[in-house]
């Protein structure tokens, strides 16, 4: 590495400080990083017990353990916990907050309090939304794109829920300010730009998306809301109002934030590849720049949702080709991963497993997504299984197969711990062989013609619900297999060293579980950052 | 005309203060209001585009007098503000306070304006929802409800402005803003031409639409 | 007490009481142009005061009252940055109203 001093054993870690308003009133950037990953860790089962009962009624033609507004319910539901309180905070508000001060050699973000508030609007936002459920007519039932005229005309419970999700997006938007805010300020001597690491960089691309997009969604939802309640009238048809520009407003956030939710977790991966590959990433400076290219580009591409709405020809062309563009530093990424692999000592851990994996269900997903950006076949596919098919690879299968990776991979550093890599394994079996089981058989149902968002299906979509089904529960089983072991290793009293794994990047520098300072005299760089040099790895 | 030179940021275990990295926090959140505004003036735009002549003919409604006097209120407002600012830093602190009050008051001045020109609306019948509106045709609909829309969030945020300044106000008596720690007040200034700067672009668009 | 204490050498530099009464004095007067183009009711100069004057008060405003000039230049990128998004989003979105 570099010249680092070695801080001190010391004893007390930054769990040190006991009690609960240490924890609730903490600014520590570590603590907050827990906080978001236990918070959205039970959303994201929640979210994930919604699609269980989505799955069980599709398991029978008709109704039979919900009336289909039930189901509206629940996809709508599914779609919000999952994307608005898990995926798009994600690696950022978990591993982000954790590790980004460490990695680049500083004691913490530039703005700790506002990084405490970011966690609060979070979770009220989440409380708010939640409570939609409960109270006024229930929860809504439009899907979680809150598509108008619907919106503004049910009588479900969108006012709460969209108040819900416009606090978290204010959660968002101030971590990226603080992000961007920490890395222009406070890298440490010698970690110039291109010697920062690519999980860092990601940060950084991500965080530009989330402050310049955010923004966009939250006057689109503050719009629906005086609509309902002030009948404002701006997105009303009968009042003139263009349905259209809703989606225009809706898509410019929520298609960069796709990239919000993607950009970290191939952060994530460009950490652990080289990890366990035992050599340096290939193409470093391309993954630079691609990161900041994928940032640009998909920040043009939003209309690729609304194909078929009705939108001029002029449009459907230009955004076509936009998205076509997209998909080359995407691609560029997986060349570099794979290549990374070439010549290496490849070493099969757990967090290996979920990252490899991660490359290949990301590829499925983004090839898919290309399909769909081809305006004839788009015609074909919109608002089928198909598209649930590719969201899915690309969210799950990307971003949630990424976190699952950089769960595993950072555990060791976060608790001081260590799970059963053995349990670990089987539970990366059972979700893959469930998740592809579920997903795949979306995509076929899709060309078949099954539509989304419907509570029921067609006698010919009968066999292939039935395996999706079936794909739930392994995947499920693996899932809730997987959160045991994890849970468990937190009370195996094993200590760990600072470099279980052999990293090379600076949190593997640090006592696991970090000191409160991170650092007692802060590091100075003088390589770039992926070198791996001949040393033996120190037993975990 | 010199580019200023980097703050040392604090080695030592504890807080650290980075004058510049308080800056570029508040610049960020300048952008993330610029685009929350910016949203609405998409939705001014495509449906002007779509009624010409109708948000034309609504604009003529409007009272032009009103809103070039608002608009000059605003823009004195951002220079009284940017003086305190100066003075503070000249260490004349009794005549920061000053301009910090007289940005105030011009700040108070601007809402009751758009008090009185609300009401004025409302007693026409033009108001969100309104039979009389509803009774339009769908171009004068949608370019009062932009305006309700667009000059309610931007009155919105000249209210949040008067309150923070009031606090800044507070920092200013009690020397928690000082000559050389003034950037909670420069953040304020920051926040508060972002207001004036919506406002200059809302002048045309909305009262001179005609 | 001792936060964001900068020596003298580190402080940016101050622009004087006179230069922003200029500047306010400009932003007045470019306001009543403004207001006399349109109110000739010639569609042309009403435009053209929307899309050169309006922009020259918001810069005027921009570099000096917030001080743009005399920042970094990283800081003046990403100014242009965030308003090139958002008329990167209008444009794009014009693509759709401008030719149904």
């Amino acid at each position: 590495m570099s010249t680092v001093v070695e801080s001190p054993t010391s004893e007390s870690s930054f769990y040190a400080r006991k009690g609960i308003a240490s924890w609730l009133l903490t600014t520590d950037h570590k603590r907050i990083g827990i906080l978001y990953l236990a918070s959205m860790m039970t959303f994201f089962l929640v979210g994930m017990t919604f699609g269980v009962f989505m799955r069980l009624e599709q398991l029978s033609m008709g109704p039979t353990i919900m009336k289909p507004t039930t189901y509206n319910a629940l996809f709508t539901l599914h779609g919000v916990f999952m994307i608005f309180l898990f995926v798009i905070p994600g690696l950022s508000a978990v591993f982000g907050n954790f590790f980004l001060p460490i990695m680049i050699g500083a004691k913490d973000v530039a703005f700790p309090r506002l990084n405490l508030l970011s966690w609060y609007l979070f979770m009220s936002g989440a409380a708010v939304a939640l409570s939609s459920l409960f109270t006024g007519n229930g929860p809504p039932d439009t899907g979680w794109s809150f598509y108008v005229p619907y919106s503004l005309r049910t009588g479900t419970n969108v006012t709460m829920a969209v108040f819900g999700v416009f606090l978290i997006g204010f959660s968002s938007i101030i971590t990226g300010l603080n992000f961007i805010t920490t890395m222009h300020r406070l890298r440490t001597k010698g970690m110039n730009w291109m010697r920062m690491p690519l999980f860092p960089w990601a940060l950084y691309a991500t965080a530009w998306v989330q402050v310049l997009a955010t923004p966009i969604l939250g006057i689109t939802l503050l719009l629906v809301i005086l609509e309902r309640v002030f009948h404002l009238g701006i997105f009303d048809p009968s009042i003139g109002g263009d349905p259209i520009l809703y989606q225009h407003l809706f898509w410019t956030y929520s298609h960069p934030a796709v990239y919000i939710m993607i950009l970290p977790a191939m952060g994530a991966i460009s950490e652990i590849i080289p990890t366990f590959a035992h050599r340096t990433i290939f193409g470093y400076k391309a993954i630079v720049i691609s990161s900041m290219g994928i940032a640009a580009i998909g920040s043009l591409v939003w209309a690729h949702h609304m194909f078929t709405s009705g939108m001029s020809e002029v449009a459907i062309v230009v955004f076509s080709l936009l998205t076509f563009l997209v998909a080359i530093p995407s691609a560029i990424k997986v060349f570099n991963w794979v290549a990374t692999l070439y010549k290496g000592s490849v070493e099969l851990r757990s967090p290996m497993l979920f990252a490899l994996a991660f490359i290949f269900l990301f590829s499925i997903g983004g090839l898919t997504g290309l399909f769909q950006g081809a305006l004839a076949i788009n015609v074909h596919v919109h608002d089928t299984y198909f598209i649930v098919g590719h969201f899915h690879y690309v969210m799950f299968g990307g971003t949630g197969f990424a976190f699952f990776a950089a769960l595993h991979y950072w555990y060791p550093k976060m608790f001081g711990r260590m799970y059963n890599e053995r349990a670990a394994i089987v539970a990366f079996v059972l979700i893959f062989i469930g998740f592809n089981l579920l997903y795949f058989t979306f995509l076929v149902l899709g060309l078949q013609g099954m539509p989304r968002r419907y509570y029921d299906h067609l006698p010919k979509f009968h066999t292939g619900h039935i395996w999706a089904t079936i794909g739930s529960w392994i995947m499920v089983a693996g899932l809730l297999l997987m959160v045991i072991n994890l849970v468990r290793g937190l009370f195996r009293k094993t200590s760990i060293s600072a470099n279980p794994w052999g990293g090379v990047t600076l949190e593997w520098t640090v006592p696991s579980p970090p000191p409160t300072e991170n650092f007692d005299v802060l590091p100075v760089i003088s390589e770039p950052a992926y070198t791996f040099n001949p040393v033996a790895k120190e037993s975990a | 005309m010199s580019v200023p030179a980097e703050p040392q940021v604090a080695e030592h275990a504890g807080e650290h203060r980075d004058y510049v990295g308080a800056k570029l926090g508040m610049w960020i959140f300048v952008f993330t209001e610029l685009i929350l505004f910016g949203g609405l003036f998409v939705a001014y735009g495509m449906y002007r585009s779509m009624h010409p002549l109708e948000f034309h003919k609504a604009s003529g409604e409007l009272n032009i007098a009103l809103g070039v006097t608002n608009t000059v209120v605003l823009l004195t407002s951002s220079l009284t503000m940017v003086l305190s600012v100066v003075a503070i830093r000249l260490q004349r602190k009794v005549q920061s306070m000053f301009f910090l009050a007289c940005t105030m008051l011009l700040g108070a001045v601007f809402l009751v304006n758009k008090f009185f020109e609300w009401r004025a609306k409302f007693h026409h019948g033009i108001f969100p929802g309104s039979d009389h509106l509803m009774a339009r045709p769908p171009g004068e609909r949608l370019f009062f409800g932009l305006y309700f829309g667009m000059t309610g969030l931007h009155g919105l945020h000249v209210t949040i402005g008067v309150v923070v300044m009031s606090v800044m106000m507070v920092f200013l008596a009690r020397d928690r803003i000082r000559h050389n720690d003034f950037i909670k007040l420069e953040n304020t200034g920051l926040y508060w031409h972002l207001v004036d700067v919506i406002w200059i672009f809302l002048l045309p668009l909305f009262y001179l639409a005609a | 007490m001792s936060s964001n204490v900068q020596s003298h050498a580190e402080s940016p530099h101050i622009v004087g009481y006179a230069a922003f009464i200029k500047v306010w004095i400009a932003l007045v007067v470019l306001t009543g142009l403004l207001v006399g183009l349109s109110l000739t009711h010639r569609p042309n100069l009403a435009l053209l005061g929307l899309l050169v004057i309006t922009p020259t008060k918001a810069s005027l405003v921009l570099f000096y009252f917030m001080h743009l000039k005399y920042e970094s230049t990283a800081l003046k990128y990403m100014v242009a940055a965030a308003i090139g998004v958002l008329i990167i989003f209008i444009g794009l979105t014009f693509s759709d109203y401008l030719f149904r």
